[in-house]
């Protein structure tokens, strides 16, 4: 046992000059962005304040770097042993949120920690990956998978989904079952058995419509029909076009956004938060906020195509379609492309759960990213 | 670490290829999303800054009108009128502070008033309205009207304002209004209450909030830059709430509460055959309009702190002993028991030994020779000791628990207590300590550990002279929605059928009606109605040594007076509870207070059967 940490910290040691220090530089520009955009979104213009909540997220930047380093920190290949007990323990807090949970926003998403409220349902995310990553690490069939040989992953992805549903978090359910189809794709499913599978998607959409619940329902309804709700959600997605579009090229600036302040968006500082970024500054703002993002997966593929097995591959790959679904989803969802639905922008969005579950995810990407070099 | 090694080292191939279309499809996304940003932004930027600007898109809300509360006859107790709020928002006015001048001028309102409402409305969001004056009177609102132009930013909001018909009559059973607050807010949520809405905050206001409501309708509005509508964008129509029908006798209420004005005190009448609420007055009371028009917090803070607790309904929240009245409980268990020979007599000196105390008679010197029957009549505390001692607290206890006593009735109403009766076993839970015999007669005279409610009382009533039968009581009869159609039925509920000898009821209905012909309840005696009942003197302090009258104690140490009573005698209709604190001897305080109700009650009959009478020839015109 103390040979075995000996050995570690020495590979450690020797790993120190392959740090990734572009993804975690990228990481910490997100962040900062995020807290500023935060400031301005809590910000009174009468009392000159902005609250607790930018002050906060600092606090969840410590969290998160936490989770980044303990990522790192051993040879990913741990994750092999690690990803059931993993997974076990999301599946159990899931259940546990459902029966204890703090109800916040009329839902049960949150177990309290005395220091912090845990949503469960963001550290999930991560267990998806790593039991796929796990599942197709082997090599796959020279024809690639059938649908038969999903069951397996389903079974085990299905209860964190329903779960998730249930509680009901829909962003965060479609999530989980995005990068689920993602690992399975890019684990070697084959094509057509993929058309199938969207095929009797598309025949259980009327089931899944059952277990919304009637604001769920609502907004996919007023995306679909804004005029339908005019004063609920219709609203919100009318104020946030409203707040983008009025950022033009350049936007108003820092702390001068006016749709901001007229409280238009029930969650400005979380899922609403790139509405008011664009509002403040403009395409401009918005391009190089895009594009630092495209930027980042782009990087993370490039990992992805170098990593030494396919294991470090899959897991690495995971990871980026965690953050690359979000940040689509998010985007689409704040400039009236999709319906209402609350995924928060990573790193940027306000939320402790979230953004150390994507700095995990990071820690997971550099942790494969220093290791190619090693064999 | 071996084990750990994957065994492939030449990467994976597959995945590799695969990644190469992800650049693309990362591509065509990002390409995909910045088109959409040029189209909002660079397209129609310029759009959008004038929405964001110029024309403000604003939110009206109108609150569903809230549902209108009846009486038993279709007597209205509560509706709703529209009412004006005169509203500001200070974005909208270029100087806010000279705005507030002129209108403090033209409404002839006290300037710094006006200002200080600003002032502490300053750390609202911008663009929230401040409710510089809720209700204001007709001059006021055209005023406002006639100087829109000198006003910028001023609004008025029109808004349906609570409105109790009878005042402060029937306050305790109807509740009052009141802005929500933030725990209400965090449970309500979901439901669609914001900041600033009213909500039941007591009554059946709070316990039929759910119906009362209705659901809010409201208007997506373009305003200008002056803050008034440029025009409507899109509406929802709100939906008014539910209308509730009451079991309550408005007429009957109002007979109550006003023989209860000047007391502190209660009085309950019930439908012994249904368990309907006719009436339920607490005194002092208080003005439920006030709390509509929006309470103030000086008129808060007198009313919370009131010695004599206006806001508690005195009929469910009061937990008093019930003295003498409980020898109705006693007089049952004791023939049902069998411990009791109804025609063999005591013989009262005036005092019961027990152990080596005396327990003492209200009457100094005794009353004789007493049997069960002459017992409640002149309500001899000696013959009830020494039954008493015969019963045990435990037998007494399972009786008194039949009738309903020591347990909530369940009526819908907030914060109903359940006042007490002990046993050994709650005795030994409480406090750890055996129950002593000279305990039990205490209980026996309703006093000690016993407590009861005024409501559970009339209820026990109801169910002696039903013959058993212990309904739950209710206030509520229908549920109409606004085009009259019946949402929700309520019928007679049940909680538990006493099973007594015929024997047993004809004694204590004999005794109960000589109490009022021949013993201590003379003064509920009527011309009108035959009247059964009970009085009941409970004591508020040990009386030590000395007989001390009532008159000669202080207001709060004076006991409190009961009556517990129906009528009529034969085939009995309604039971009447009235409760007098600090009234002193129950004969003389409370049992005018029941002749006074049930003579309203029979006036009322016969009223409908005039009217019955008149109304059947016109029907029978009509076939």
């Amino acid at each position: 046992m103390c040979r075995r940490r000996e050995k570690i910290v020495q590979i450690d040691r020797r790993l120190i000059s392959h740090f990734d220090w572009t993804l975690f530089l990228l990481v910490l520009s997100f962040v900062a962005i995020g807290i500023t955009t935060i400031y301005s979104a809590n910000y009174n213009l009468a009392t000159g304040h902005a609250g607790a909540l930018p002050m906060r997220q600092f606090t969840w930047l410590g969290l998160g770097l936490i989770a980044m380093f303990v990522a790192i920190s051993f040879d990913y290949h741990y994750i092999d042993r690690l990803a059931y007990p993993f997974y076990g323990v999301m599946l159990l807090l899931l259940v546990l949120v459902d029966i204890i949970g703090h109800s916040g926003g009329g839902s049960q998403r949150w177990i309290n920690l005395g220091f912090f409220r845990l949503q469960p349902s963001e550290p999930a995310k991560l267990a998806i990956v790593l039991v796929m990553a796990k599942y197709f690490q082997s090599d796959e069939p020279a024809k690639g998978y059938y649908l038969r040989d999903l069951w397996v992953p389903f079974a085990i992805v299905a209860p964190l989904i329903f779960l998730t549903l249930i509680q009901p978090d829909l962003g965060t359910a479609i999530i989980l079952g995005i990068v689920f189809i993602s690992m399975v794709l890019m684990g070697g499913l084959r094509l057509r058995s993929f058309a199938y599978l969207v095929g009797a998607g598309i025949a259980f959409l009327p089931i899944g419509w059952q277990f919304l619940k009637t604001y769920q329902r609502n907004r996919i309804l007023t995306f679909l029909d804004p005029d339908r709700d005019p004063l609920g959600a219709g609203y919100h997605v009318i104020q946030s076009q409203i707040a983008v579009g009025s950022g033009k090229l350049f936007g108003k600036g820092w702390l001068h956004g006016t749709q901001n302040r007229l409280n238009f968006l029930p969650e400005q500082h979380t899922d609403f938060i790139f509405a008011v970024f664009s509002e403040e500054w403009g395409f401009v703002g918005c391009a190089v906020l895009l594009l630092l993002f495209v930027m980042m997966i782009a990087y993370c593929l490039r990992v992805v195509q170098r990593a030494k097995d396919r294991f470090g591959a899959l897991l690495v790959f995971g990871m980026l379609s965690i953050i690359f679904w979000h940040v689509t989803i998010n985007v689409s969802m704040v400039t009236g492309l999709m319906p209402v639905v609350g995924v928060p922008l990573p790193m940027v969005s306000y939320g402790g759960s979230a953004l150390a579950t994507i700095m995990f995810a990071v820690g997971v990407i550099i942790n494969v990213s220093m290791r190619r070099y090693v064999f | 670490m071996a084990a750990l090694q994957i065994n492939k080292q030449d990467g994976a191939p597959e995945i590799r290829r695969r990644a190469n279309f992800l650049y693309v499809l990362l591509v065509i996304v990002f390409i995909g999303l910045t088109a959409r940003l040029v189209h909002l932004q660079l397209v129609h930027g310029e759009r959008y800054t004038f929405l964001s600007e110029n024309n403000r898109v604003r939110l009206k809300r109108v609150p569903g009108t809230r549902g209108m509360i009846y009486d038993r006859h279709g007597e209205l107790l509560v509706d709703s009128r529209p009412s004006f709020d005169l509203i500001f928002v200070p974005e909208d006015a270029k100087e806010p502070e000279q705005t507030l001048r002129v209108l403090a001028g033209r409404l002839a309102w006290d300037v710094d008033e006006l200002l200080q409402t600003y002032q502490d409305n300053k750390s609202r969001s911008a663009f929230d309205e401040i409710v510089l004056g809720r209700d204001i009177e007709w001059a006021a609102v055209v005023a406002v009207e006639a100087h829109q132009l000198d006003l910028p930013g001023v609004s008025l909001r029109v808004r349906p304002r609570r409105n109790y018909a009878d005042g402060p009559i029937a306050a305790h059973i109807l509740g009052y209004m009141g802005e929500i607050n933030q725990r209400q807010l965090k449970s309500y949520k979901e439901q669609g209450y914001l900041v600033g809405d009213e909500i039941g905050q007591s009554g059946l206001e709070r316990h039929w909030e759910e119906v009362l409501r209705g659901q809010h309708g409201g208007q997506q509005v373009e305003v200008d830059a002056l803050g008034r509508r440029v025009r409507v964008l899109h509406q929802v129509n709100d939906v008014p709430g539910y209308t509730v029908h009451l079991t309550l006798d408005r007429q009957m209420q109002q007979t109550a509460y006003e023989a209860l004005q000047g007391k502190e005190g209660t009085i309950v009448a019930i439908d012994v055959n249904s368990g309907a609420i006719l009436a339920l007055a607490s005194t002092p009371a208080f003005d439920p309009n006030v709390f509509a028009r929006g309470i103030k917090g000086s008129e808060w803070n007198a009313l919370i702190n009131d010695r004599l607790r206006p806001l508690s309904n005195r009929a469910t929240q009061g937990q008093f002993p019930p003295g003498s009245t409980f020898k109705i409980v006693m007089f049952i268990a004791g023939l049902e028991e069998g411990v009791v020979d109804p025609n063999s007599s005591i013989s009262d000196p005036g005092f019961y030994y027990f152990g080596n105390r005396a327990f003492r008679d209200w009457k100094q010197g005794g009353h004789g020779s007493v049997n069960l029957h002459h017992s409640l009549v002149i309500s001899c505390d000696t013959y009830y000791y020494q039954l008493g001692a015969k019963l045990g607290v435990d037998k007494i206890a399972k009786w008194a628990r039949a009738f309903g006593l020591g347990e909530k009735t369940g009526i819908a109403l907030d914060d109903e207590r359940s006042g007490l009766i002990p046993d050994t076993t709650w005795k030994q839970k409480r406090y750890r300590q055996p129950w002593y015999p000279g305990e039990t007669l205490s209980v026996a005279i309703g006093q000690g550990y016993v407590t009861v409610t005024p409501l559970q009382m009339a209820n026990m009533m109801a169910a002696v002279a039903n013959g058993g039968k212990l309904f739950q009581p209710r206030l509520v009869s229908k549920i109409e929605s606004v085009d009259g159609s019946t949402v929700r039925e309520f019928g007679p509920e049940l909680i538990r059928t006493i099973e007594m000898k015929p024997d047993t009821l004809n004694r204590v209905h004999n005794a109960l009606a000589d109490v009022v012909k021949a013993g201590t309840g003379g003064m509920a005696r009527s011309p009108l109605i035959e009247v059964a009942g009970k009085t009941g003197t409970a004591q508020v302090i040990e009386m030590k040594g000395a007989y001390l009258k009532s008159e000669h104690l202080s207001r709060f140490t004076r006991d409190h007076a009961w009556f517990v009573s129906y009528a009529p005698v034969q085939s009995p209709q309604v039971a009447v509870a009235v409760l007098i604190e600090h009234g002193g001897h129950g004969g003389d305080a409370a049992a005018p207070m029941a002749k006074k109700v049930f003579e309203k009650f029979v006036e009322l009959q016969k009223q409908a059967t005039e009217k019955q009478h008149v109304q059947a020839p016109g029907e029978n015109r009509a076939d």
